[in-house]
């Protein structure tokens, strides 16, 4: 089977510091990947060159057997590559419908998907939970419902590749657990890539884990695999975290 | 949610229309003439507010637009003959293809680098206009003369000078100018412009190309502002470079900030606002621009959203 996506050699630089280095990596169509590793790793910075958020200093990146190292991110997007940010981002002077109204129109106008704005949208909140919160500010909502916002947001892009930028950070248990869930229903027709601390969540979502220290890949494999692996200890998971 | 009542906007809207219309036969004729240019100066403060209040780009230039219409319109009566309506498309046209140019170039720019650029380009259209004397009158200006600006649709005979008919032209322009405006902020692509001016990022990862986006917003709203500048040389019969100074960029701000950015009726009440101020003022003293400026700062001080951008929030919540 041939990769969703694959990078070759891809670095970013910032001054002197080189936040991504050097980094392979391939993405299989239809799985869950999580990507950890400690804080200022390179995981963001990393993601961000997928999307197009930043471009790289040297390397490329291939989408569906596509270069794309040069294409500008709203192109990705429309192929399908759906970023969420870490830090929450969604319009906070627009209402939660209009927030997501905008993924909506576009996947309608790129002829992706059919219908009407309205039932995308109101279909995208119901997904997330947050369908009664229609007409609320999106800056007046819990910081747990912007991050479902945001995820509400990414995947009403109906994305090939959805990736996800620490989403359960702020999120309450109980809305930790309906999450996984969501995850899982989305992954039925997306690949999903997944940055994440939480490691209960990794561990139950991922179907492989790809460890990031200093830039690089520290380590890749199955959960157990990871668990198992000492070096990951080390860097990692040994180390208290949040 | 946007859609929570748009009926009672869009009957508002046109009650407003109605009433500019019965005011027609109501004011005494200063103020029927008043009316008719802040009708037509209004369409000028539509077509700013589209560019500032839902995009957020604060242009310094758009005297220029105002201008592209205004001697568009004005030269092609005066110097090749034609008729009104075609002299009219010709001014829409010249501010739609300044605003492309200008556009392209000032939008590599954003925040104070963007006002200066457009304060740059304004000042060499001025400049222009001053340097080609021989076509457009320079400093003193070009008077277009009654017989131009009678002309006939379907038989019916117009004459621009005739208080009634000019009053019902600038009505039309701005019903028409309101209207659109109200039906592109509420569409698709009114979503995307209030979106960049949110979070271009956000936007861009959301799939849009918000360069081409803001590109066509400054086309739209120099063609508008071009359609206010050609409507003023055809109603009121005059162009002069003044039009195209520093202080018609300015004045379209002003418009705004006091009429409520982002509301789509801000601009008439900030153009209406402005200019009864300053006739009202300039009545009993000299100093009037002082009591123009006196009455601006309040208003920014205690309606820093403007006087629609207030009814909204305190009466009107649903109004877009
Ligand atoms: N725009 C930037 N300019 C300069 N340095 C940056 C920039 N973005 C990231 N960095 C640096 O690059 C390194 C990697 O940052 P990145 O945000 O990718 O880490 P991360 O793995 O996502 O961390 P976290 O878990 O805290 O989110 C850090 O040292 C960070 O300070
Ligand atoms: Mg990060």
């Amino acid at each position: 089977m041939m990769p969703l996506l694959t990078t070759k050699g891809l670095s970013r630089n910032f001054g002197g510091l080189r936040a991504v280095d050097g980094v392979d990596f391939a993405l299989m169509p239809g799985e869950i990947r999580a990507i950890i590793g400690p804080n200022g790793a390179g995981k963001t910075t990393f993601v961000s060159l997928l999307s197009g958020r930043i471009r790289p200093s040297s390397g490329i990146v291939v989408f569906d057997g596509a270069d794309i190292t040069t294409m500008p991110a709203y192109q990705r997007v429309r192929l399908g590559v759906a970023y969420t940010f870490q830090i929450t981002s969604v319009f906070a002077n627009l209402t939660a419908f209009d927030n997501v109204a905008l993924p909506v129109q576009r996947t309608l106008t790129d002829g992706r998907s059919k219908g009407q704005v309205r039932s995308g949208v109101m279909a995208a909140l119901e997904r997330t939970g947050l369908a009664d919160r229609a007409g609320t500010l999106a800056g007046q909502l819990s910081y747990g419902h912007q991050r479902l916002l945001e995820v509400a947001m990414g995947l009403a892009l109906k994305p090939r590749l959805l990736i996800l930028d620490e989403p359960t950070q702020g999120l309450a248990d109980s809305e930790i657990d309906n999450f996984i869930t969501l995850v899982r229903e989305i992954a039925r027709d997306a690949t999903v890539l997944l940055i994440e601390h939480n490691m209960p969540v990794v561990m139950q979502l991922a179907d492989r884990i790809t460890v990031f220290n200093f830039g690089r890949i520290l380590a890749e494999g199955t959960p157990e695999q990871i668990r198992a692996n000492a070096e990951v200890q080390g860097a990692y998971l040994g180390a208290t975290h949040d | 949610m946007r859609d929570a009542s748009p009926a009672k906007t869009y009957a508002l809207h046109i009650g407003v229309i109605a009433l500019l219309f019965a005011l027609n036969f109501v004011l005494p004729d200063y103020h029927q003439g008043l009316f008719a240019r802040i009708m037509a100066l209004a369409v000028f403060a539509m077509g700013y507010n589209l560019l500032f209040g839902y995009v957020g780009l604060l242009s310094l230039g758009h005297a220029m637009f105002f201008s592209a219409g205004l001697y568009g319109a004005g030269l092609t009566v005066y110097h090749l003959g034609w008729g009104v309506p075609e002299a009219f498309i010709a001014g829409v046209a010249c501010g739609a293809l300044l605003a492309l140019i200008v556009g392209l170039l000032a939008l590599r720019t954003a925040g104070v680098a963007f006002m200066i650029v457009t304060m740059m380009f304004a000042q060499v259209f001025y400049l222009l206009i001053l340097y080609f004397a021989t076509w457009t009158g320079g400093d003193q200006g070009l008077v277009i003369q009654q017989a131009s600006r009678v002309f006939s649709i379907g038989g019916t005979s117009f004459d621009l000078t005739d208080p009634t008919v000019r009053y019902m032209s600038a009505l039309a322009l701005f019903a028409i100018v309101l209207l659109v405006t109200l039906a592109v902020v509420r569409s698709r692509f009114g979503r995307v412009l209030v979106a960049i001016r949110e979070n271009e990022e956000r936007t861009k990862m959301l799939g849009y190309d918000t360069v081409a986006n803001k590109l066509a917003a400054v086309v739209a709203s120099g063609a508008i502002c071009a359609a206010s500048g050609a409507a003023y040389a055809l109603l009121f019969g005059y162009v002069g470079s003044n039009f195209a100074s520093i202080q018609y960029s300015i004045l379209p701000l002003l418009w705004v900030l006091l009429g409520g950015a982002a509301a789509t009726l801000g601009p008439l009440i900030g153009t209406l606002f402005m200019y009864y101020v300053t006739d009202i003022t300039s009545g009993f003293t000299s100093a009037y621009l002082l009591i123009v400026g006196v009455a601006l700062i309040l208003l920014v001080l205690f309606a820093p959203k403007g006087i629609m951008g207030s009814i909204r929030e305190r009466w009107l919540r649903w109004l877009t």
